[in-house]
């Protein structure tokens, strides 16, 4: 299969890139290539112009400063996978980054393609509206920060402007007692997830809860924030019984259609297995010690 | 639409082009330079037919344009041969019968040596994590893992002839 026809430019920098953006409002960003190749082969995207970015220096780093974790919009899955950073202090985003598509995929895949692309079976909007990550974005009329949970909008639709140019994502650092986990149904590698779950924890030192964010992959026309199992919570201690009640309510958040991975009674179903699953992963870690 | 000039290594050859933007890196190879050793299978990114080495990592060529790789390092499966030996990923799909009917195996074999140069020593887990974005329909991936096994040993004693002493490769021959 072979892409429709279009034009193609490779600019050295943003500024230049956001220009030629703004010259042809059908233009689309080519950065890892790995949704937008495929789907312009099925002709499910015909842009007439591609900005590849991938010429653009410094748009791959991963590092801390402040109160976040900075992460470049090109970064690569296959660089976040392989981070020692992301594998010690970051576990859900270790977890994630490890189930997205396959080792090859992942070599150019990126985190800003994977978040821009806005598919909610895609893993990492989940991963972000749990760690309550932001992202940077610049255009024409300057650079603006968007807290994830305002960034999806629909299905491959997000609050991005066409012209403007998501460069970097910040997850919060840390804090002492904090912990998370990323658990996926595939039915086999590469594809994509039948239902996923995010959790990130913050507990006290007595093990109460203070803080939890809980995202979803894959049940509902965008990647879902399960606000009422998180607040469930908040507050309290993780007994079996409590995870139990938080597991029901993420199942509710859910909003799952019927297709060929299953029925969407099943895929809510599904939402509270993979939450307990979640929440006892991350809090496994915490006794191991993370 | 406008061709790009574009200019790049192909297996350590100087290859120059002038092409459509659309044009996938896949069948620049195989109909422009006419390397047809990279298979074209499920043409979305799946099944890793056409892996090859994109700047020393592994990629699927079905999924990157030709003119993403201006100015780039291109190595396919016909550039596994070095002074017309058998790379040891080769020799082990002969020796370990890595293969029934062969079409996967060019791709097979590039992530393999991806895989190997990242991990020199892969357990069997991580080989078959390394190889899972490569479908085989015929061996149930067996042959293949031992096959990456016999290249991991092979590639292993190389790298470690120079450093050995004499005498240590005879005692532990002896």
């Amino acid at each position: 299969m072979i892409p429709p026809p279009f034009e193609y430019a490779a600019p050295k920098t943003i500024p230049e890139a956001i220009a030629l953006l703004d010259q042809d409002s059908s233009a689309k960003i080519l950065a890892g290539g790995q949704s937008l190749i495929p789907l312009m082969k099925f002709r499910l995207a015909s842009p007439a112009f591609l900005v590849d970015i991938n010429r653009i220096d410094g748009l791959e780093y991963i590092h801390e400063e402040g109160d976040w974790l900075r992460i470049g919009a090109l970064t690569r899955e296959s660089t976040l996978d392989q981070s020692a950073l992301v594998h010690t202090r970051y576990p859900l985003l270790a977890d994630t980054t490890h189930l997205i598509a396959d080792p090859t995929v992942r070599n150019l895949a990126t985190l800003g393609g994977n978040l821009s692309h806005a598919d909610p079976a895609n893993d990492h909007p989940a991963a972000m509206l749990a760690y309550g990550a932001q992202v940077a974005v610049v255009g024409p009329r300057g650079s603006r920060t968007i807290p994830v949970d305002r960034f999806f909008t629909g299905p491959f639709e997000s609050v991005l402007a066409h012209d403007e140019i998501l460069t970097e994502i910040r997850i919060p650092v840390p804090k002492p007692f904090s912990t998370g986990a990323y658990v996926k149904m595939e039915r086999r590698v590469g594809d994509f997830a039948t239902a996923a779950v995010a959790v990130q924890l913050r507990l006290d030192g007595s093990g109460q809860c203070l803080t939890a964010g809980i995202g979803l992959t894959n049940v509902g026309l965008t990647p879902i924030k399960a606000h009422a199992a998180e607040q469930i919570l908040v507050g309290r201690r993780l007994d079996d019984s409590l995870i139990r009640e938080a597991a029901r309510l993420a199942g509710e958040a859910a909003d799952p259609q019927d297709d060929q991975r299953g029925s969407g009674d099943y895929k809510r179903f599904l939402v509270r297995t993979l939450t307990v699953r979640a929440l006892r992963s991350a809090l496994g870690r915490m006794n191991g010690g993370m | 639409m406008a061709n790009h000039h574009i200019s790049l290594t192909v297996n350590g050859l100087k290859v120059e082009a002038d092409v459509e933007p659309r044009l996938l890196l896949v069948y620049f190879l195989r109909e422009n330079l006419n390397l047809t050793g990279t298979h074209i299978g499920c043409d979305t990114t799946s099944c890793g037919a056409c892996t090859v080495h994109l700047n020393g990592k592994a990629v699927k060529s079905c999924t990157v344009l030709a003119v993403q790789a201006d100015g780039g390092r291109v190595k396919t499966v016909e550039g596994l041969v070095q002074d017309g030996k058998l790379h040891p990923i080769q020799e082990g799909f002969h020796m370990e019968h890595g293969l029934q009917c062969g079409f996967c195996t060019p791709g097979m074999m590039m992530a393999a040596v991806s895989l190997l140069e990242q991990n020199p020593d892969p357990t069997e887990d991580q080989i078959r994590w390394g190889i899972s974005g490569n479908l085989c329909r015929c061996t149930g991936y067996v042959n293949i893992v031992k096959s990456i096994r016999y290249a991991a040993e092979k590639m292993r004693a190389q790298s470690s002839i120079p450093q050995a002493p004499v005498g240590a490769v005879e005692v532990k021959n002896g």
